[in-house]
């Protein structure tokens, strides 16, 4: 059971940043690019993911244990240190370059889109490289 | 600032954070989990390193697979949605690796710390929201109007 709610979670997600407009770098540029055309289309698919998300944990918050029974493992870490600004400023630097982050590049390569495919082998390599040089926090 | 009123696509923008933010929610009620894809992509990874091997790693794996699919299942019904790049091989290369060590970092990105850590009203994602969206209008306003 938990691995078909995986699927259909990962479905669901991959077809909702396909219709958002999320999966093609032109229009995520377009709205990071604030001083040529403005387009704010992403911030609607931010704002209305958001605010579903914040209905889910309201619910997620009064249960123990999930659907399936497993533990709800929500994160409670509240720290904020250089390691998660530098993390953002690293992370939105690529954003800007190429216009992909890591759920639609993988939507994109699953489209068969080769630079979304060069995007994501690059991407994973970053993650290995990140483990090795920097110990878990 | 001027409005690029020709591409904003609020209705469409909108339908798109609703299914985003029901996956999270099914992922989080379902199985307890965030879905933060990055999260997602690491865990596998981690376990092959550790050589507890990938089995213990099936819900994520499918959850990729759900994403690879996407594209798929959306052919049943339309054509994909155009999707075009203007940056070369080596760019991607270099954004590609900024993300994958910027999101390991930072323990998420878009998703993990965008909507889910949004969604549960947390500071510390909504200062890395700051820092990406920040560094990434930087970064695109550097390469369109200066560079």
């Amino acid at each position: 059971m938990r691995n078909l709610i995986a699927l259909a979670s990962g479905l669901l997600f991959g077809l909702g940043l396909l219709a958002g407009g999320m999966t093609d770098p032109a229009k995520v540029k377009g709205f990071l690019d604030l001083f040529g055309g403005w387009d704010p289309s992403l911030a609607f698919v931010m704002g209305s993911a958001v605010a579903v998300g914040m209905v889910a944990f309201a619910m997620a918050r009064r249960r123990t244990r999930s659907w399936t029974g497993d533990r709800m493992e929500v994160p409670d870490d509240t720290v904020i240190d250089r390691r998660l600004v530098g993390g953002g400023v690293l992370f939105g630097i690529g954003w800007g370059i190429a216009g992909f982050c890591p759920g639609p590049a993988l939507v994109a390569m699953g489209g068969g889109l080769a630079s979304a495919a060069i995007f994501v082998i690059a991407m994973v390599a970053g993650m290995l490289v990140h483990n090795r040089l920097l110990p878990a926090r | 600032m001027t409005i690029a009123w020709n591409d904003f696509t609020p209705w469409s923008a909108l339908v798109g954070g609703l299914l985003i933010g029901l996956a999270a929610a099914l992922y989080l009620l379902g199985n307890g989990r965030v879905a933060g894809i990055a999260g997602i992509v690491a865990g596998p990874l981690r376990a092959l390193r550790s050589g507890t091997g990938v089995a213990l790693e099936h819900t994520r794996l499918l959850f990729i697979g759900g994403l690879l699919l996407a594209p798929w299942a959306w052919r049943w019904f339309a054509p994909l949605p155009a999707a075009s790049g203007d940056v070369g091989p080596l760019a991607l290369v270099a954004a590609g690796l900024f993300v994958g060590v910027g999101v390991r970092m930072a323990n998420g990105g878009t998703s993990g710390h965008g909507v889910c850590g949004l969604g549960r009203l947390s500071l510390r994602s909504l200062v890395n929201v700051l820092a990406f969206m920040g560094a990434g209008g930087l970064t695109v306003y550097l390469l369109r109007h200066v560079l």
